[in-house]
């Protein structure tokens, strides 16, 4: 529970970072293919317990980093998710010790196709083998090793985020004690599909892709990046969000200028949405994570499936918000089936929030709250060793 | 009524304290389903897994005969299609355990005629304009209801005014001595 006294920031943090795969000793991929050497940024916030139960891996989603919390010189620009994450906030830094990893493949510190590769002495560019959500898990757990955790007491994730929490359960059953997945899916339908591959279209059509092949030629698919997170910005809002954040209000002026400029506010919203985008992301980046998720299908098999989720015992929290139409209630809904069918625990709300799929990254109070009450929960039975135990000063009223 | 290691569903299950008793005690695979924040929360707080949902809008979300057995304790009477609620139990687990109050309980019946208000009791402690039981039944009217639904009765349980296990004139007397009762159904083969 919150202790008395405001909930406050981490404060200063920096990402370090670790080589986890070497030469000797290179990742394995799921494909068979193999990397090295592997680069990890990570940050983290509180301490490891002497029994190191206390741990919280923080799964990324698409364009996220490992700077989740806190802040790196300037506290007016927090961690991506620094309204979850501190003392006295859901996930609490003054009881967990909480991981943060920027994601294979990525462009924020980790190994990913603008890193050099060392058979050329270039950027990898599409040379950067494909890899699967699976392979993200992998690198998690080569990093929760290297700081001394062999268990996890919860990994949460928003979007693929939660995907990545999904296959870490689906792969090493004995890892995770809980998973909290918010806004998360299954697997991608032939919708959110369109819209990732439309994204791509308009990097790999832009002139200057060259490819892949842009790191030294100084010329970037700023164009096509730009339009693509654009695009994606789209699917992250609800219309009602749109409605109540821009409605049909114009850009700096009382009057339409009726040109084919940047008019309406939206328009604005967007142009700095993708403007902005460039100077933290990378394109080949982009090309690699978007097909990650499009690959991501875990159930497609049920047999399989049901199979392996036999042997898991992770205890889910699944969170889904009302308005959210890229990964609606329904995607949610279908994990919750797949995980009950098969006997795993579950704990499943639809949340109200106007903001559609990005209220995973806001202050909604009902999902901090739930979140909250979860960690608790997992917290008296990881770390403190409660196997459903009585709630404190009740008896089994029944 | 709950078999040991039974996996039960209890749908409208507050807090969760039966479930976790069932958990605890019997070993069951227990899940629940809550319309309540405070009871969504509650049953977080005690380890038990729960569904945030509305029960009238069905339990899509289960397979059938997903569960041995789904308990429904004193909310049926709440719902807005109690025989729909009734069926969909009936789909995803072979028997189901209904609790409910009974409406023509002699002290009520003496309240009505009385005082010609609408009577309030221990189980049924809320003013006519602000109760969740749109769906108040007597004993004979839920049996009547069950037959109709094709259920068997395999067990019925008169409850006193406490809501513990009613005794005497009740057993034989209920839909006029028990303020509520207890039934256990099974789809009639």
């Amino acid at each position: 529970m919150t202790q008395a006294g405001e909930a406050g920031s981490v404060g200063p943090v920096e990402t370090k970072r670790v080589v986890l795969f070497t030469e000797d000793d290179p990742l394995v991929l799921a494909s068979g293919a193999t990397l090295a050497p592997v680069e990890v940024a990570y940050e983290t916030y509180g301490t490891l317990n002497a029994d190191a139960s206390n741990a919280v891996y923080i799964c990324h989603a698409l364009t996220g980093d490992a700077h989740a919390a806190g802040h790196h010189c300037d506290p007016a620009k927090p961690g991506w998710w620094d309204n979850l994450i501190g003392p006295g906030k859901p996930v609490d830094t003054d009881r967990f010790f909480v991981i943060c990893s920027n994601l294979l493949g990525g462009c924020q510190g980790t190994t990913g196709p603008s890193s050099t590769d060392p058979a050329t002495g270039r950027p990898y560019g599409l040379r950067f083998p494909i890899f699967t959500i699976s392979d993200l898990v992998t690198v998690h757990r080569a990093l929760i090793h290297h700081l001394g955790v062999q268990r996890v007491m919860a990994a949460i994730g928003g979007s693929v985020g939660g995907m990545q929490v999904m296959q870490w359960a689906l792969d090493h059953p004995d890892d995770l004690h809980a998973g909290v997945m918010v806004c998360a899916t299954g697997r991608l339908s032939a919708q959110n599909i369109a819209f990732s591959a439309v994204a791509r279209e308009a990097i790999l059509r832009d002139p200057d892709f060259n490819g892949g092949d842009y790191y030294e030629s100084g010329r970037r698919p700023d164009a096509g990046l730009s339009l693509a997170r654009m695009i994606a910005h789209i699917t992250y809002l609800s219309e009602e969000a749109m409605r109540q954040k821009f409605g049909r209000r114009i850009q700096d002026a009382d009057e339409p200028r009726r040109n084919f400029g940047v008019d309406f506010q939206v328009e604005s919203y967007l142009q700095y949405q993708g403007e902005s985008f460039l100077k933290r992301f990378d394109a080949n980046s982009y090309l690699y994570l978007t097909r990650v998720m499009d690959y991501f299908d875990p159930f497609a098999d049920p047999v399989a499936a049901a199979e392996r989720l036999k042997h898991v015992t992770t205890r889910f929290l699944i969170l889904s918000f009302d308005t959210d139409w890229r990964f609606d209630t329904a995607h949610s809904r279908e994990l919750v089936r797949m995980l009950q069918a098969s006997r795993v625990p579950v704990t499943f709300r639809e949340i109200a929030s106007p903001w559609g799929h990005d209220s995973f990254l806001l202050v909604v109070p009902e999902y901090h709250r739930t979140v909250e009450a979860f960690l608790d929960r997992m917290e008296q039975e990881a770390v403190n060793g409660a196997r459903s135990a009585p709630t404190p000063g009740q008896g089994s009223a029944s | 009524m709950v078999p040991a290691r039974a996996r039960v569903l209890d749908l409208g299950c507050g807090d969760g304290a039966l479930l976790h008793h069932l958990i605890r005690e019997k070993d069951c695979d227990g899940h629940g389903v809550e319309i309540s924040a405070e009871g969504f929360h509650a049953c977080i707080d005690r380890g038990v897994p729960v569904i945030q949902a509305d029960i009238d809008e069905g339990l899509g979300d289960y397979e059938t005969d997903s569960f041995d057995v789904v308990v429904l304790s004193q909310t049926l009477q709440a719902t807005h299609r109690p025989a729909f609620v009734l069926e969909e139990m009936m789909r995803v687990a072979p028997a189901a355990i209904v609790s409910f109050p009974n409406f023509v309980h002699w002290s009520l019946r003496l309240a009505l005629l009385a005082r010609g208000r609408m009577p309030s009791s221990r189980l049924l402690p809320y003013a006519w304009h602000d109760t969740p039981n749109i769906h108040l039944c007597t004993i004979r009217d839920f049996e009547s209801l069950a037959a109709a639904e094709g259920l068997r009765i395999t067990a019925t349980v008169p409850l006193n005014v406490r809501g513990g296990q009613a005794s005497g004139l009740a057993t034989r007397r209920p839909n006029l001595l028990a303020a509520g009762a207890v039934y256990r159904l099974e789809r009639a083969v």
